[in-house]
């Protein structure tokens, strides 16, 4: 087969929100063929280039002309003018708002693009069991830099300077904390790379860990530098076997480099790192929990003060920062506390990872600037939900955070807002939730979570979040009240404000957060005792609809319990009292006669 | 590799590695070669990444190709996993999604040798910085 | 002192800095409920795990209710202790609390002397808000010879694990699990048999719930008196005389001697006698060791090994037999008081009432859970007949008593019976810590110089430090003298013993913090130290009250080894009177 010369890349995500992919590659393989040319210029379909706010685009490769807000109809043209002609059409080039100018390639329209990789920066680039790859992209040049052209304080001051706040969930100014840590003197004193990344459905920790683990080192030697500290601990879940493998190799070549241990290239300055590893404790990711645990006590969390910065690991000063954050720390060095301020909002400066899962059609993690709008992440980015169906909730801030909705969609995140909005940052998860799942359910699953992972050391913890979750399975098997509405969220007001430690704190945050946005589906629950998004298994009936059903007995066949029963042919019927609502007989029914009610 | 002793030495050896100097499997390809980074995080094995890279290895070797195969973490595209990207001397490198051996016989056969690309490409829909 | 000042529900106060915001409080007489956090002042033991969250207070400017009981005060703070928000809160806790605590309060061995209890009465709590779906956290059984463990009822405030792990350094108790199912337990959750437990009580004694509490054994005393054929001998420990009234209401420190002698008496016992016999019988035996020891030791015999270590509390042994099993011939082998009671008790006493040993039972009452254990062990019984058959605490008796109908407070104060009833000062002060060293020390001086010792109270021995030291002139013999009580104190003389760091000639220890007037078996003190100290001054003022105060002067003592023993440390002596001691390994835990 000859080479094709010329590719025409259309984006065609099948779920994209703008949904013309299809119509335009079918368009332009037609003009193709009318000028006969269908074996010189090949039409393939690409997912999302991160361009929505122009799409949809078609990319002409390899030489990168880029065509913005492209529809079928303009297909004729892109075929007899740029593939026939060579000439560009200038109608379809992008516009620079600011100069008015056209842009005719990709690399000019890339700011354009909704995501920013700086944590990311190397994920899926270096090779992470290599330290020389990681060199040439740039690993420990912030290292060498801080050591041999900067006192701690003006290091400090950099990062103060960056506005970037804890990734971990709390916010905290990771600048200030590095520099109460400093402050605190000492014999001793230790860097604390938190890696016990609990959230259910997070990951960003691991795979910047599993991708890019210099990073992490590097920082943790900068903020030893600047703290005065030459201890670093990773306190890693030791379910993260690869992220364990890949940080052991990562940590023995640095040593082997000069880059950790003694005597950092030939600086004097002298920083190990050492691996502890977490059982996997929610509670842990709690940094006076995980001090605890790295002891080898009961990972429970004490009242602060003091603060780790003053009594931490082993009752000497500690700094305990998250990977994300730790990740952020060598671009600020090398590229200035003004080019990192200058990204993001107000108050929350830089970027953050978010894990995008649940009903959204590019599932995975996603890194942008704060301030990125909800609906940007999960429309555009995301590329929407799957099926067509209706957005109802974004839970953010896994199970500490809240459900935001629609009214919500068009926040700029950030730490702060996020807070008003009631949720929260936390690790950075994000689910989304459409029309069918239930909110009842959902607070439901998050405090089964917070009920499992509670220490137990605080009573409002230990006991509160329990009775909240059987309220929740109660209201869900339809015999709550009204009263129960109440109590629930006094439970939650109350637990929020006595727990010892910030699981407690704000493990009701679900339960407050439906309860404010989704009263209806609560109401719908203990009043008509009734689930509108059919979830709750109590409440629901699955219904054979008679002038749909063929009498196929696929459903009687498929049904575990013989609960359905009719003849050949004729409508069928489910015994209730049998059903035992498997859904087995809804997904097998190819007729939709059979309904949830 | 010796212990590096000074900010020079690690400036140079980063300098010598980009220039081409000191030989490095994941260096931009020089031409007629092709560079394969296999992204594997927990997420890329996890779908089969594994196999992936490991018929990679066998079949560039069995049919010819010059070339490396990198292995590295994940570009976060869970929905896709897993992905790979390839890059051929003198163009920009192409992120393939949802890739089994079938689809990297596919890839081997219709990308790197005759540089026709196939559906299911992710493009860079990111911007990044660089160090 | 830098002190701050700060407002508390209006009322403005200074303070020390440092001061938690509850002790403020406190100062300005507003009484803040506090159920977890526990106290002994003048032991400097505290527990403040701010776990019970009952106790919290609005602070302005702060986000969340603060825990007073750990929040200490700040210059300018503003906090209000019965806002409705407070209020709020506190209540539906405590609901949360009792909602996963056990109903059972009328049938509960802690009913009327529940911290928990006494805290829903105080919060008015009328219903627990859906009791009806709750699950409640239930636990398996566990009954060792001492403790039972009843962890359904556990609030986990953690003063057991506490008192077990910082002060009495055991380690036996630890929390297990998460969440709703967290408990205090042994580790792996097995049985405190299966544990390094000593039973020395101290979780028992600070227990707010019924989730520790002791083996009752009253019921075998009831039916040893019910039975005709059967001679029941009772003996009382010294610290039990400075405690009982306080479970009749009495103030601490009373003295109860003569009307604890009448209720026994009342209660059926054949003949009320009184460990403080068999405690300066100990003196005789343990001083003579001592100066035995000692004399050797300056002679140059490397086989005496000094210091000697004191013996007469088993919580104590358990204690080195576990961890320090290698030093396990440097304690004096004398037997504890009350097993030496129960020898002499059915053999001498026996022989003399010419009765059967196995128609004799002897009834233990002591301060201690420890010796619940102890009078179990087997090399205290002869035949399989225990020296001593049961040991009930003062808690038991005084519920015994109650139960008899008896009017305690009303009772005509009566004596001990004799023979073995009689007992010098020197064998009261054995309650309290310090108290065994001192009256070894009044002995050992007279027996050693040949002179007569003109000072008797030894003040430098006595007081409520953790670690004491004490040099006494023995007629230009220095005797250096160490005193530790709680284990963990008990622990550092150990290690220096073990190191051959030790100076001390002499060593007195005792498991319990205030020695047994601060027993495992007492009433409770709820954190109160004062209560302990006040028990601690009834020992002395008994002491001090006595006619007779150094054990080689009771005249019943000087008969004893008249007619029966022959020499302190005679070979019949050592038969009755002296013991051994062994390793306790640890034992391989098959869960049950």
């Amino acid at each position: 087969m000859s080479e094709k010369i010329i590719k025409l890349m259309v984006c065609s995500g099948k779920n994209c929100s703008r949904k013309q992919g299809d119509d335009i590659t079918d368009a332009l393989k037609l003009e193709l063929e009318a000028v006969s040319l269908e074996n010189k210029v090949q039409v393939v379909r690409t997912a999302c280039f991160g361009l929505c706010n122009a799409g949809p685009v078609v990319k002409v490769w390899p030489e990168g002309t880029i065509y913005t807000g492209v529809s079928p109809d303009d297909a004729a043209e892109i075929v007899n003018e740029h593939i026939l002609k060579g000439r560009k059409v200038e109608r379809l080039l992008y516009t620079d708002p600011a100069t008015g100018k056209k842009i005719p390639d990709e690399k000019s329209l890339t700011s354009l693009k909704k995501q920013l990789r700086i944590v990311l920066r190397n994920c899926g680039i270096t090779d992470p069991e290599n330290v020389e790859d990681a060199i040439a992209h740039g690993a420990y040049l912030a290292l060498a830099k801080v050591l041999t052209e900067m006192q701690p304080e003006d290091a400090i001051k950099i990062i103060k300077d960056s506005g970037l706040r804890g990734r971990g969930g709390g916010g905290f100014p990771t600048g200030l904390k590095w520099e109460i840590a400093r402050k605190n003197q000492s014999d001793e004193k230790y860097v604390v790379c938190n890696a016990d990344e609990g959230d259910p459905g997070a990951f960003m920790d691991r795979s910047v860990l599993e991708g890019d683990p210099h990073a992490v080192l590097e920082a943790m030697a900068i903020c030893g530098y600047c703290i005065g500290s030459s201890n670093g601990l990773i306190y890693i879940r030791a379910e993260y076997p690869l992220a364990v493998q890949r940080l052991k190799i990562a940590i023995t070549q640095a040593r082997e480099y000069g880059l950790l241990g003694k005597n950092i290239i030939g600086t004097g300055f002298d920083f190990d790192i050492e691996i502890r590893y977490g059982a996997g404790a929610f509670v842990c990711g709690e940094e006076t929990a995980l001090i605890h645990s790295m002891e080898g006590l009961r990972g429970e969390p004490t009242v602060k003060p003091p603060y780790p910065a003053q009594s931490g690991f082993r009752g000497k000063p500690t700094n305990v920062n998250n990977v994300e954050t730790f990740a952020c720390v060598s671009p600020i060095i090398l590229k200035g506390a003004d080019w990192f301020s200058s990204i993001g909002t107000q108050k929350s400066k830089g970027t953050k990872v978010f894990a995008l899962a649940g009903k959204v059609n590019n599932v995975g993690l996603i890194e942008v600037p704060m301030g990125t709008t909800l609906r940007e992440v999960i429309f555009e980015i995301g590329g929407g939900l799957p099926k067509d169906k209706k957005f109802k909730a974004v839970q953010t801030g896994g199970p500490s955070g809240g459900c935001l909705t629609e009214k919500h969609l068009d926040t700029p995140i950030d730490f702060d807002n996020l807070v008003a909005a009631g949720s929260m940052m936390g690790s950075g998860g994000m689910i989304v939730m459409d029309e069918v799942d239930c909110m009842v359910a959902v607070a439901k699953y998050y405090l089964d979570f917070t009920v499992e992972e509670s220490c137990g050391k605080c009573a409002p913890c230990r006991i509160g979040n329990k009775r909240l979750h059987e309220l929740l399975e109660h209201i869900s098997k339809g015999h709550g009240t009204r009263a129960d509405l109440d109590r629930l969220r006094n439970m939650s007001v109350v637990i929020k404000d006595t727990s010892l430690c910030g699981l407690g704190q704000s493990s009701p945050n679900p339960v407050l957060s439906t309860l404010d946005n989704f009263m209806d589906e609560y109401i719908a629950h203990v009043d008509a005792k009734k689930c509108p998004a059919g979830k709750c298994r109590d409440l629901m009936q699955y219904l054979i609809v008679k002038e749909n059903c063929v009498g196929c007995t696929a459903c009687a066949r498929v049904c575990p319990v013989n609960a359905i029963s009719g003849e050949r042919k004729e409508p069928h019927l489910i015994n209730q009292s049998v059903c035992i609502k498997c859904g087995a007989c809804y997904e097998k029914c190819k007729f939709d006669a059979i309904i949830i009610q | 590799m010796k212990t590096l002793k000074s900010t020079d030495e690690l400036v140079k050896l980063r300098e010598d590695i980009l220039s081409g100097k000191r030989p490095s499997d994941n260096s931009y390809p020089a031409p007629g070669r092709v560079r394969i980074r296999v992204h594997m995080g927990t997420s890329g094995i996890a779908s089969g990444a594994l196999d992936v890279y490991n018929f990679l290895v066998t079949e560039l070797e069995k049919r010819n190709i010059s070339g490396t195969v990198i292995r590295t973490g994940d570009m976060g595209y869970s929905f896709a996993e897993p992905t790979i990207e390839v890059t051929r001397a003198g163009e920009e490198p192409v992120v393939f999604g949802n890739v089994d051996t079938f689809r990297a016989d596919e890839i081997i056969e219709k990308f790197i040798k005759n540089g026709e690309l196939t559906d299911g490409i992710i493009p860079a829909n990111f911007r990044t910085i660089t160090i | 002192m830098e002190t701050v000042k700060l407002t508390i529900d209006n009322k403005t106060v200074e303070v020390p800095k440092g001061t938690t915001v509850s002790k403020a409080a406190r100062m300005l007489g507003i009484d803040i409920p506090l159920l977890c956090h526990m106290e002994l002042h003048d032991l400097g033991i505290e527990n403040k795990p701010a776990g019970c969250r009952i106790c919290v207070v609005e602070v302005e400017g702060r986000r969340n209710l603060a825990p007073s009981c750990v929040t200490t005060c700040e210059e300018g703070m503003v906090v209000k202790t019965h806002t409705t928000r407070v209020l709020n809160a506190r209540r539906t806790v405590m609901e949360f609390i009792l909602s996963d605590h056990p109903k059972d309060c009328l049938i509960c061995p802690k009913s009327g002397h529940c911290e928990l209890q006494d805290m829903a009465k105080r919060l008015g709590i009328r219903e627990i808000p859906g009791q009806e779906i709750a699950a409640m956290s239930t636990y398996r059984k566990d009954t060792s010879p001492s403790i039972i463990r009843d962890l359904d009822k556990c609030i986990m405030c953690r003063r057991c694990e506490m008192m077990c792990n910082e002060v009495q350094t055991v380690g036996a108790l630890s929390a297990i699990n998460r969440g709703f199912m967290s408990a205090v337990a042994p580790a792996f959750e097995q049985n405190l048999e299966y544990s390094p437990c000593t039973y020395c009580g101290q979780c028992v004694a600070v227990c707010p719930t019924g989730a520790l509490t002791e083996v009752n054994h009253t019921p075998d005393v009831l039916r040893a008196l019910a039975d005709p054929s059967k001679t029941v001998v009772v003996q009382t420990a010294p610290a039990v005389r400075a405690a009982l009234g306080e479970e009749f209401g009495l103030e601490p420190g009373t003295l109860v001697t003569g009307k604890m002698v009448a209720a026994l008496r009342a209660l059926g016992f054949d003949y009320v006698f009184d460990t403080d016999f068999a405690a300066d019988l100990t003196i005789m035996e343990e001083g003579t060791e001592l100066l035995d020891r000692l004399k050797r030791h300056l002679s140059g015999d490397k086989t005496a090994r000094l210091p000697i270590l004191t013996s007469c509390c088993p919580g104590w042994v358990n204690f080195f037999e576990y961890y320090y099993p290698d030093l396990k011939d440097v304690p004096s082998t004398a037997k504890s008081p009350q097993q030496m009671f129960g020898a002499v008790a059915k053999s001498y006493f026996a022989g003399k009432k010419g009765i059967n040993r196995k128609d004799m039972v002897v009834v233990s009452v002591m301060p201690c859970l420890a010796k619940k254990y102890e009078c179990q062990r087997g090399e205290f019984s002869v035949d399989g007949n225990p020296d001593v058959d049961y040991s009930i605490s003062t808690r038991e008796l005084a519920a015994f008593i109650k139960q008899a109908n008896i009017d305690f407070n009303n009772l005509p104060e009566e004596e001990f019976d004799n023979p073995l009833g009689e007992s010098t000062g020197a064998g009261v002060i054995f309650g309290t810590t310090g108290g065994v060293i001192e009256a070894a020390v009044r002995t050992a001086y007279e027996l050693y110089t040949g002179k007569k010792l003109e000072r008797l109270d030894f003040t430098e021995l006595r007081g409520f430090e953790g670690v004491r030291s004490a040099t006494v002139d023995f007629d230009g013999l220095k005797l250096n003298i160490g005193i530790a009580h709680g284990l963990g104190n008990a622990r550092k003389l150990l290690d220096d013993v073990k190191s051959g760091k030790s100076q001390f000639h002499a060593i007195e220890i005792m498991a319990c913090p205030g020695g047994c007037i601060g027993g495992g078996g007492q009433p409770l003190h709820h954190g109160k130290s004062e209560i302990l100290k006040a028990r601690a001054a009834a020992i002395y003022r008994e002491d001090k009250n006595k006619p007779l105060r150094k054990s080689h002067e009771n005249p019943f003592i000087i008969e004893l080894y008249k007619e029966y023993l022959g020499e302190p440390n005679s070979e019949k002596a050592h038969h009755l009177l002296h013991t051994h001691y062994f390793e306790r390994k640890k034992k391989i835990f098959v869960k049950p």
